[in-house]
Order: structure tokens, then C-alpha cells, then sequence
């Protein structure tokens, strides 16, 4: 190890590389329940070069690597389980291109979204990209990676469907371009070429360490309005959602279900998120979706929620910050979700499962969901917030969210962002052909076995 | 318990219906509207009862004062005519209850009721409101609300408790036995729902346009006219002390400001709309924002002067947008002095 820390630090610098101890903690968890696991050695490249030489000392010393980029992932999908390196993306954060007429950005793994939302703000207000309700500090590069999901989703699907090109360092230290970047300067699609993006998206970076990827941006609009849905009966929140989706007026619409404040307590509330460019278009954009739900405004068992301007703000913010409050309810910084992938007909199941496991491990709850496309699919949420200084508070989260994950699989949903014990359910029933698959995949491309190993593998 | 004070007789007899030929939302002729009190009167259905926006005007129009809006409510309840969806219903009771949080607190006079708008507590201040003392909280709100969503019981339940509260933890024990209401709305609860109900108010109100008005006086010398034109957005609640009107050009007199001329002023004012929103009924609202926001601006008004909060959190945007100064009367009062 301290002849691969002398490379290293030869490669980016002895100031962009450490073995020291508070590092190597600080860098063996995230925020959420899964335990501790600590690296050897941590390392901030600067460039795909540096990217490059770092894969081929590791690969040839045969060091674990994890790829890292701003640690929020939750479900400590970049612990090094098996110790070895952690990759810290974030010195590689510059946006590198913003292409206005063909509406994409090109930016560095560790670009934050925080940095490119404000970039665009400043230089080019007519753009936006789609950004998750999680920290500003989280990474472009990391959502995509995950299919994470954001506040256009519902118009244009999960985050990776937004992604128009990569350039991945192989485990094995080649640098590899993937989309119409692979042929092309322009970094526009990834069409029409045999798409090689699949990969690296779900692997949890499993299969190599991207370093630079263009995402489609949007137009945004000078005006912007929400109306939230209010429901009482959760087997009418799939044909509600149906009937809003389908009018194709929105960008993002979302559910939540909290028992605080106690006004929301047993109320489902769909968000309806939609902009235009003049007032007369956002008039004419909410009165298509008023009228795709009117039968249950006519039978007054569903309406929406009266609402000032000023109490209309947090739920116009990107990202939204309501959760973020939650996640703090029970102080000491602990937050975990399981966010799982499943078709919207299965709302009120995974609704009624989700108040059932946190009544019965008295644990902070917030259920949601955000609808992904055209009512093709959601991501629902079961959020546990714990306190991490409470051993008993953060079993409690655990056994909820492994409770959870098992009970999201059986109802025939797919955990997003797995956690070791998720994937083990997952894998537990995938169709072991492609099981098989993966395995081989990751045997080509990862022939030592150095990419954060011990996550997707059978047991 | 709490039985309404309206006596059918008198709207029997009433030949002119001006409750409802002067409704601004609903049109009738006077043999369509004799029908359709007629329905009302004997419990049918009635078109009234659905199409009713509840902006409190008959209560106004009625020259008997024989509260015909307070009937509608009782009769949209007895029949299950909600203006406003059930789970929007609901969580507005839930929003609304008392916390039961009250602690008695010593006050002196003048006490002014902030009802349950804590945000605008920091209107209380400056020389206008030397000495007093703010009272505030869902243990005091005066829940007239509950008239926009045909729930009378919910007053009848809850506004006693109210009243008690207030007069038990802060104004019997003071030795105070005025109440400034900050908002028409807590206003025409202790003047008039209350009494209508058979409620016995043991305080007595003041209108804080009463109160400004007299404060205005005492500090004439302090007064700097503020010598502009102003539209002012009256409240539905308004409709039920409309003898309080004058307060409004007695104060725009005192500080200097001219009360411009417009079609929805008055007897002719228009609502601010949110009721309308709660009741699904956005193109309505629409509408009447407009129409409203038209008015002001073609009257030349540089300042939009609201006494009720939430016309204030409904309009204030778009009217700002429309290049008016949103403003509280009391804060506008404030501005006028040195």
C-alpha cells in the first residue's frame, strides 16, 4: 500500500492523497445506516488522465477502487467494503460546455448540481437541467449513474434517459467515449450507435469510473406554478396520477404522505409542478389538468389545496427542501430512504405496507413519490430519519428499511440505489440468466476485480 | 344550542329578495329568485345552495338584517351542500383547531387581537400602538371561516371556547373589557355571527379602523399627508359591520390619501378570490382578480390597501405586478406618520 500511495501521490500531488486516519473515517460512511467500512487510502484526481494512471496502478497492484462523488448517496454505495481506494471525483467539477441550441451541458464528474444550476442561472437563464430534491452539493455525474430522478421527471423521465454521451476510464485504465461523443465533437445523443451507456448506469460503480458526461438541458420558464391534489383514499391516487400525466401538461409531479404536521396526517397530496412561458399559457396549463381530475373535484372527495403565492415557494423550490427538514427531525445528522421503482398501480400497496412497517418499528416516517415519465413508472419513497448518535434509533431505521426493501420486492418493485441488503433481495429474484450476464460483463471489463467490490455480487 | 336568529316569516314576506338580486355571482329574475327562497325556506334543494360563492354580501343586502347568508350555510349543512371539497374541508379543521396551548397573560388596554396571524404581529408597533398589549393564537382564532365551507356547527362547536378564552386568560383578570379587532373578520364574529348565534360576547369590540382613527386624531402633529391615490380591496367579513365603512374615508382623509373612485367598491366590491380557489372554482377567481386588479389600475391607485390578511396574501403579488403598492391599512396609517 505505501508503494501504490508514493504512485499516487506521483500521479495528483501528495496533497490530493491520504492515508491518514480521519480521513480514511470520514470517507467510510454516508449518512445512512450502513455500517462504517474504511479505506486505505483516499485520492482526489483532477483530470481524466490522472484518472487514467490512478486505474492502471490499481489494477496492476489489484487495490480495490470506489468511486466517490459527494457522499450522498445514502445506501453506502461508496463504502470500500473491501478497503482499497476511494476515488474522489469532486476536483473534477468544471462545466465544460453549455450548448444552447441543441440544449445540452457537458460537464466533469464531480460537477455538482448546485454548481451547474447557478452556472446556468448566470449565463444562459433560458436553460435548466433536472435537478433531484437532494443537496446542491450532490453530483451530476452520480445521479445519472444511479437513474436517479428530479424535478422534470415526469416530462422526461429518469435522469440517465437525460444523458446524451460519457467518457468512462475502464477498470483497466483505457478512457472510453460512449454516445455521438464516441464519433463526434458534438455531444448531442446517443443515438444512433450501439448504446454502450447501460454499462455504467445501475452498477453502482461496478464497472468503471466516469469522468465526464453531457446531459440534455431544458427550456425554463419565466413562470411557474404548483397545485397540490388533496385525496383521501389511496386506490384513487393511481387513476388521479393517470389522469394528470396524461394531459402532459407538467413537468414534475409528486406525491407525499407525512403524519406531521398533524393537518397532513392521512392525506395523500399530489404535486403538481408545471411552467410556461407566458401567464396566459400557465392559466391554460392548469385548467387542462383541473379538468383531468374533474370527476373527483365534482364529487368533492378530492380538491386542490388553496394556496397563496407565499405558500406556494417551498413547493416551487429545485430542489425542494421540505424532505431536507425532514430528514433532520430526530437531530444527529441520520437519513436514509428506500426509494423504490415500481409501477404506479401498486401506490396503494406500497402505501398501506409502508405506514404498516413504520408503525411497527416506531420509526420518523415520510412517504412519497415522484412519478417517472408519463405514469410509466414511480419512484416511492419510505424515508426514516434517525438519529446516528442513538444505537437503538438507528436499528430501528435499519429494521424498517430492510423490512421495507423486502416487502417493495415481493409487491414487485425494484429498490433503487441498493443498499447490500437490498441488493441481495433484488439479486434473490432476478432471473439468474441475467445474473450470469452481469457477472460475465463485469469479469470482461474488471478482470482483477478491483471495481468497488462486494456490491451486485451473488453470494 | 346556539339556535340561528333568523326568523322565516320575514323572508317570506320580503318582496324585494335583495339577498339575491343583488348577488354579484348569481343572476336571477325576482320570480326566480321568490322560488328559489322559497326552496331555501322549506329545506329543498336549491340552486342557491350550490352555486352560493359565500362572499358573505347578502348579509349586507339584506334589509331586515335577517341573516339569509347564515340560513344558506345552516341549509348547505343540513343537505350536505359542501362548498369546498371534503378532504380540503377537513384539513382546514385540523389546520385551524385550538392547540390548546392558551396560558393566562396579564394585558392592558389597548389590547389588540391579532386573531390567529401570528406573521403580522410586527404590525403592532410605533406610536400608533403605544402601551398595547397583542394577543394572538389558534386558541383565539374566531373561526367565521367556517361560513366559506357550509359548516355552522363547526362554529357553533368552537367560537364559544374562543370567546371564553379570550375574555377568561386575558381580559376579565386585566380589568379590560375592550377587545381592538386587528380584522373584520374577528369584528363581525363578536358584533354580529356571535350574537346572531345566541353567543354572549362579554367584551366590547372595537373595529381597529375605530381605533386608528381616534389614534390619528391624537397625533394630528405627527401626520405627514401622504398625498396619493389609493384602492381598497374591502373584505368579505366587512359585509357583515358595513356601518364601519366610513372609518375607511375618515381615515384616507386623515392621512392624506384620495380614495379613488372604481366600480368595485362599496356595496360593489368584488372578493379577492381565494374562497373561489377552495372551492375549485379557479376561473372564476380568475375573473374576478382581473376584473378587480383592471379597476384598480384604470382608477390611477398607486396603493392597493387591504385590511384583511388574507385578501393581502391572495393579491399582493399580482397586485404589485400590476405596478400598485400592496399595503395593510394599519402599516399604511403607520407610513403617514413623521
Amino acid at each position: 500500500m505505501k508503494e501504490l500511495y508514493r504512485e499516487l501521490a506521483t500521479i495528483v500531488g501528495p496533497e490530493y492523497v491520504s492515508d491518514q486516519a480521519e480521513e480514511r473515517y470520514i470517507y467510510s460512511m454516508d449518512p445512512g445506516t450502513m455500517p462504517p467500512a474504511a479505506p486505505d487510502l483516499v485520492v482526489m484526481p483532477n483530470s481524466t488522465e490522472e484518472v487514467r494512471r490512478i486505474m492502471q496502478a490499481a489494477n496492476r497492484h489489484r487495490i480495490p477502487v470506489v468511486p466517490l462523488g459527494a457522499g450522498l448517496v445514502l445506501s453506502g454505495l461508496s463504502r470500500a467494503l473491501h478497503g482499497g481506494i476511494i476515488l474522489d471525483m469532486k476536483r473534477m467539477n468544471r462545466i465544460l460546455e453549455i450548448n444552447e441550441m441543441s440544449r445540452y451541458a457537458l460537464v466533469e464528474a464531480g460537477a455538482s448540481q448546485g454548481m451547474l444550476q447557478a452556472h446556468l442561472k448566470k449565463h444562459h437563464p433560458g436553460l435548466k437541467h433536472s435537478a433531484p430534491d437532494a443537496p446542491p452539493v450532490a453530483t451530476i455525474a452520480g445521479n445519472v449513474s444511479i437513474h436517479g430522478s428530479g424535478h422534470i421527471s415526469h416530462a422526461h423521465g429518469f435522469h440517465s434517459d437525460m444523458l446524451n454521451g460519457l467518457e468512462v476510464v475502464l477498470p483497466t485504465g483505457e478512457v472510453v467515449r460512449i454516445g455521438s461523443c464516441a464519433t463526434s465533437d458534438y455531444w448531442f445523443a446517443r443515438a444512433p450507435l450501439p448504446d454502450l451507456a447501460g454499462l455504467f448506469l445501475g452498477w453502482a460503480g461496478t464497472t468503471g469510473i466516469i469522468t465526464k458526461l453531457a446531459i440534455k438541458l431544458y427550456p425554463n420558464h419565466r413562470f411557474n406554478d404548483v397545485g397540490v391534489f388533496v385525496s383521501e383514499d389511496p386506490e384513487l391516487v393511481p387513476d388521479i396520477l393517470h389522469r394528470m400525466t396524461g394531459t402532459q401538461m407538467a413537468e414534475d409531479i409528486t406525491a407525499w404522505m407525512t403524519p406531521k404536521p398533524d393537518w397532513a396526517r392521512g392525506f395523500l397530496h399530489c404535486n403538481i409542478n408545471y411552467g410556461a412561458n407566458t401567464k396566459d399559457e400557465l392559466i391554460w396549463k392548469r385548467n387542462l389538468i383541473r379538468a383531468s381530475v374533474k370527476d373527483y373535484i365534482d364529487r368533492k372527495i378530492a380538491g386542490f389545496m388553496p394556496l397563496p403565492s407565499a405558500m406556494k415557494a417551498p413547493f416551487l423550490d429545485v430542489p425542494g427542501r421540505i424532505l431536507t427538514r425532514f430528514a433532520d427531525v430526530r437531530k444527529g445528522g441520520g437519513f436514509e430512504y428506500v426509494g423504490a421503482i415500481m409501477p404506479v398501480e401498486l401506490f396503494p400497496t406500497a402505501y398501506h405496507r409502508g405506514l404498516e412497517i413504520a408503525e411497527q418499528a416506531a420509526v420518523s416516517y415520510s412517504l412519497g413519490a415522484r412519478v417517472i415519465g408519463i405514469n410509466h413508472c414511480m419512484m416511492f419513497f419510505y424515508a426514516y430519519a434517525f438519529n446516528r448518535a442513538d444505537d437503538a434509533d438507528v436499528r430501528r431505521a435499519q429494521q424498517a428499511l430492510e423490512e421495507t426493501n423486502r416487502a417493495v420486492v415481493d409487491m414487485g418493485g425494484i429498490p433503487w440505489k441498493a443498499e447490500l441488503p437490498a441488493q441481495k433481495e433484488i439479486l434473490r429474484k432476478m432471473d439468474p440468466n441475467m445474473v450470469a450476464l452481469m457477472t460475465r460483463i463485469r469479469a470482461v471489463l474488471d478482470p482483477n476485480g478491483i471495481m468497488n467490490p462486494g456490491n451486485w455480487e451473488v453470494d | 344550542m346556539y339556535a340561528l336568529k333568523y326568523d322565516p316569516q320575514i323572508c317570506a314576506q320580503c318582496e324585494t329578495c335583495d339577498c339575491l338580486m343583488h348577488c354579484q355571482y348569481m343572476d336571477f329574475e325576482l320570480a326566480e329568485a321568490k322560488a328559489e327562497r322559497e326552496k331555501i325556506l322549506t329545506g329543498q334543494a336549491s340552486k342557491v345552495l350550490n352555486d352560493c360563492v359565500t362572499c358573505y354580501a347578502c348579509e349586507e343586502y339584506c334589509p331586515a338584517d335577517n341573516h339569509p347568508f347564515y340560513q344558506i350555510v345552516e341549509r348547505q349543512e343540513e343537505q350536505g351542500v359542501l362548498p369546498v371539497p371534503t378532504p380540503i374541508t377537513k384539513q382546514q379543521l385540523r389546520m385551524m383547531q385550538a392547540q390548546g396551548t392558551i396560558t393566562p397573560a396579564a394585558v392592558n388596554a389597548p389590547v389588540i387581537n391579532m386573531c390567529f396571524f401570528p406573521m403580522l404581529t410586527g404590525c403592532v408597533r410605533g406610536p400608533l400602538y403605544e402601551n398595547a398589549s397583542v394577543i394572538v393564537g389558534s386558541d383565539i382564532f374566531c373561526n367565521i371561516m367556517w361560513l366559506h365551507f357550509g359548516k355552522n356547527s363547526v362554529i357553533r362547536e368552537r367560537l364559544p371556547r374562543m370567546i371564553d378564552n379570550i375574555w377568561n386568560f386575558y381580559l376579565k383578570d386585566s380589568g379590560v373589557d375592550e377587545l381592538v379587532c386587528f380584522h373584520d373578520e374577528c369584528y363581525g364574529t363578536y358584533t354580529r355571527l356571535a350574537p346572531a348565534f345566541g353567543m354572549k360576547v362579554p367584551f366590547r369590540p372595537v373595529h381597529l379602523f375605530e381605533y386608528l382613527s381616534a389614534r390619528l386624531d391624537q397625533l394630528k402633529n405627527q401626520i405627514k399627508p401622504i398625498g396619493a391615490k389609493v384602492a381598497y380591496q374591502r373584505p368579505c367579513s366587512n359585509r357583515l359591520v358595513p356601518e364601519t365603512q366610513h372609518w375607511v374615508d375618515d381615515i384616507f382623509q386623515k392621512i392624506g390619501v384620495e380614495r379613488v373612485e372604481r366600480r368595485y367598491d362599496r356595496e360593489n366590491a368584488l372578493c379577492c378570490g381565494q374562497v373561489f380557489r377552495a372551492q375549485q372554482r379557479d376561473e372564476l377567481a380568475d375573473d374576478i382578480q382581473q376584473r378587480n386588479l383592471d379597476d384598480m389600475q384604470q382608477a390611477g391607485a398607486a396603493y392597493c390597501v387591504f385590511n384583511c390578511p388574507a385578501c393581502l396574501f391572495t393579491l399582493a403579488d399580482a397586485v404589485a405586478e400590476r405596478g400598485i403598492f400592496p399595503i395593510l391599512m394599519s402599516d399604511l396609517c403607520q407610513s403617514a406618520l413623521k
